[in-house]
């Protein structure tokens, strides 16, 4: 039966297409209702915590709310006239009560962010700011003389917007004037992009080595028969039966200077024992610990691709007249593009947000992003930035997957 | 056989084939195969007729013994310089090119220039009626299909000998059977040397011009098919191709090549001995269930008659298939064709079946 518009209809009448979304109803709500628990799971204890902590990165009320009426003062200054005695009042009026509430620190900390060195300017000028008479502009410059600074008020002024893009500017070595004009951070403080740049760098090489050497061995163990290939697959997951932390330091042991590697290297003749060749705490050092570390991600895939391709197509190729290498090449490699792209993916995401290896065997410059970001929640405590450096690569890491989807096609990937 | 073609275009000489040094797979196997037969391996899974091709196709090597493709060993030669053209059980085309890709592989490797190439793979496809499916994949086709692809991806690099492993086994029955027919049409046409592995008897009997029935690693017996069927050589052999009634006794005499078996009924009837010796000896005697009669107008002077109680009647269209009681053996089965005048035999009632003496084929054991 068809309805006026030429949809189908069932035989009670009603559409065809509501009819099934009540007939499915069931048994997709008793679906839904098996999920359930995972899926509250992970919103409270993953979903949320991210995206609380993700605002952080736009969103800092500290100065506002500890300054009111410095803020309020500032709201419609643009940045290119002198400040006014007003603004001056209400800062003096707000430094009393902070140092008061003790909450001068706070202040000061958010402030020395956007203009280093101001911190000692707030934590002073406080001190005395119960004393100042007016005129208040007079009196703060004649406490200290970086209060006729501009820039002091650029700083209070970017300090004083709730939400702000000035953490996401500084996680890309950018600063944002008080006018909202944004410019490039002086060359000694770039350090973020150059440390992005390197985290790429250093996941991509773990990628290709990665690549390079589990390929091998998938396909090692894709053409072994049933029995030896499970005993590889068994040493290939052995390493995870194994602490993270255990098999990081266990490269320290290998590779450090008075290690066996380079023992071995002094023993061949390969080094001096005065130039010992340095392996550790360093890129390299990274980049060795990390492709051992994340070997099993590619291989698994890789292996669950290949066991799929049935020997009869390189035979096929080979009684045409293919050699070997044509066979492999033209016929088995493309098939296994779905489990390197898995593989490559998988490995690439992981490596690229590491951290203890980094951390531990990583010296100065085989530092990653997620170092920094350690650094700025345990150190420096500018959780702002961390979570500005945070979700700076995870958009970059969705635009990867975005480029990826377009290139290889997600659908084309298979992890088992 | 003609003279010209006594000499073999592939031969198997004491070929041994072990995969574990414990169990020989293929045993002493000797077989010749003239230029422009269509032979069929035929046998049981396990049987060794897989390894055999895969041995001619050079994808296992022989543990022991020659193989000669036009008078030249090629045991020590890699696959992909023997020139032998192959369909595989599952078609094995390349997911990932398309079908005239496929079809362009083969040339492609052999280093044919582009307009060659062009042509060929466009007289392949015609010649399996697919002209119009060049830019298609593999997964957008039928089996059939597909399998005409496969046997055009064989034959485009115009190999003199192809080999083909079930190749249809995964086809419909229907579709089967129009492919055995274009497949020996085409063979004959093109005038190749087919090498075909089949566990379907009915396949093997249609298609071939020759069936060597592989068993145990071992050739039973390799004849043509109307042979094959009416006179197998051993009880293997008459179990395997087609279907076959067996009643077990004991030799009692031997004379002028007629056999007498006393049956474990006690029933005495002649036979034609095949591979029985002498008395004394026991034997499985083989009946072809259409070679048996029971219209009484019908039996002929000379046959052999025994009782019999009818146990089932299974209608199944253009025959009729009747299961019996005969000298102890519950599993008797008889066909009759179903013509106006034929007589369905009810269940329980008692009749007297005959069969000629040369029907009845004395086979060991």
């Amino acid at each position: 039966m068809m309805d006026s518009s030429g949809s189908l209809l069932a035989v009670d009448g009603t559409p065809l297409k509501r009819k099934l979304a009540q007939s499915m109803f069931r048994s997709r709500a008793r679906a839904f209702g098996l999920a359930l628990p995972l899926l509250a799971f992970i919103i409270v204890v993953f979903v949320y915590p991210i995206l609380d902590f993700l605002r952080q990165s736009v969103y800092d009320a500290r100065f506002a709310t500890l300054m009111p009426a410095t803020s309020e003062a500032m709201a419609d200054w643009d940045g290119s006239t002198a400040p006014t005695e007003e603004m001056a009042a209400a800062l003096v009026a707000d430094l009393v009560v902070a140092k008061k509430e003790k909450t001068i620190g706070k202040v000061a900390t958010r402030v020395n962010r956007e203009l280093s060195g101001t911190r000692s300017l707030f934590t002073k000028t406080a001190r005395n700011a119960k004393k100042m008479k007016p005129p208040y502009m007079e009196a703060l410059i004649k406490k200290d003389k970086d209060w006729a600074d501009i820039e002091t008020w650029h700083a209070m002024k970017t300090a004083s917007r709730v939400y702000t893009p000035a953490y996401i500017v500084a996680a890309l070595d950018r600063k944002m004037l008080a006018d909202g004009s944004i410019v490039q951070q002086s060359e000694e403080r770039r350090i973020h992009v150059q440390l992005f740049a390197r985290t790429m760098e250093i996941s991509f090489l773990v990628t290709i080595f990665c690549l390079i050497l589990g390929y091998p061995i998938a396909f090692l163990m894709a053409s072994l028969p049933l029995r030896t290939s499970n005993l590889l697959l068994i040493l290939v997951l052995l390493p995870f039966w194994t602490s993270l932390l255990v098999r990081t330091t266990a490269w320290i042991a290998m590779l450090q200077a008075q290690g066996v590697m380079n023992d071995l290297f002094v023993v061949f003749g390969l080094a001096t024992d005065e130039d010992r060749f340095s392996l550790i705490y360093n890129k390299t050092g990274t980049l060795i610990a990390m492709t051992h570390i994340l070997l099993p991600f590619m291989i698994l895939p890789l292996f669950s691709v290949m066991k799929t391709i049935p020997p009869s197509y390189v035979r096929a190729a080979k009684s045409m007249g293919a050699t070997d290498w044509t066979a492999f090449w033209r016929v088995y490699f493309p098939q296994s593009v779905p489990g390197i792209g898995a593989g490559a993916l998988l490995v690439f995401i992981l490596a690229i947000g590491y951290y203890i290896t980094p951390a531990l065997v990583g010296g100065q410059d085989g530092q990653m992003v997620s170092n920094i970001i350690d650094f700025h929640m345990r150190k420096s405590l500018n959780w702002n930035l961390a979570a500005a450096l945070g979700l700076v690569m995870l958009v970059f890491v969705m635009f990867l997957f975005w480029v990826y989807d377009r290139v290889v096609g997600i659908d084309n990937m298979k992890l088992g | 056989m003609a003279e010209a073609q006594t000499k073999a275009f592939v031969e198997f000489q004491r070929v041994q084939k072990s995969y574990d040094g414990e169990v020989l797979v293929v045993k002493d196997l000797n077989l010749a195969i003239p230029r422009g037969e269509f032979l069929t391996m035929l046998g049981p899974s396990g049987s060794g007729k897989t390894t055999c091709l895969m041995m001619l196709a050079g994808f296992e090597t022989a543990t022991h013994g020659e193989i000669l493709l036009d008078g030249k060993p090629i045991n020590n030669i890699p696959p992909h310089k023997r020139g032998i053209g192959m369909v595989f059980q599952n078609y094995a085309l390349f997911p990932h090119m398309t079908v005239g890709e496929n079809l362009s592989f083969p040339l492609e490797v052999r280093k044919f220039g582009r307009s060659e190439r062009e042509a060929k793979v466009k007289r392949a496809l015609d010649m399996v009626e697919m002209g119009d499916f060049i830019s298609r994949r593999p997964a957008q086709l039928s089996g059939g299909q597909q399998q005409r692809i496969a046997l055009a991806r064989a034959l485009v690099f115009e190999p003199e000998l192809v080999l083909m492993d079930e190749p249809l086994g995964a086809l419909d029955k229907q579709l089967r059977e129009k492919m055995q027919f274009e497949i020996t049409d085409l063979a004959h046409k093109l005038g190749i040397t087919v090498v075909y592995v089949t566990h379907d008897q009915t396949e093997a009997l249609t298609m071939s011009d020759r069936v060597a029935v592989f068993n145990d690693g071992v050739i039973q017996q390799i004849a043509p098919p109307d042979e094959l069927y009416e006179s197998p050589e051993n009880s293997f052999v008459a179990q395997f191709i087609g279907e076959n009634n067996t009643l077990e006794g004991v030799v009692k005499e031997i004379k002028d090549g007629v056999a007498l078996v006393e049956l474990d009924s006690g029933d005495l009837i002649d036979c034609k001995p095949i591979n029985v010796s002498k008395p004394g000896e026991r034997t499985r005697v083989s009946i072809r269930p259409e070679r048996v009669e029971y219209n009484k107008d019908r039996l002929q002077k000379g046959v052999h008659t025994l009782q019999a109680e009818v146990l089932e009647f299974i209608y199944m269209g253009d025959i009729f298939r009747t299961r019996l009681r005969v000298a102890g053996n519950d599993e008797f089965i008889i066909k009759t064709r179903n013509a106006p005048d034929q007589v369905r035999l009810t269940p329980g009632t008692q009749i007297e079946i005959g069969w000629m003496p040369e029907d009845c084929r004395a086979l060991d054991a």
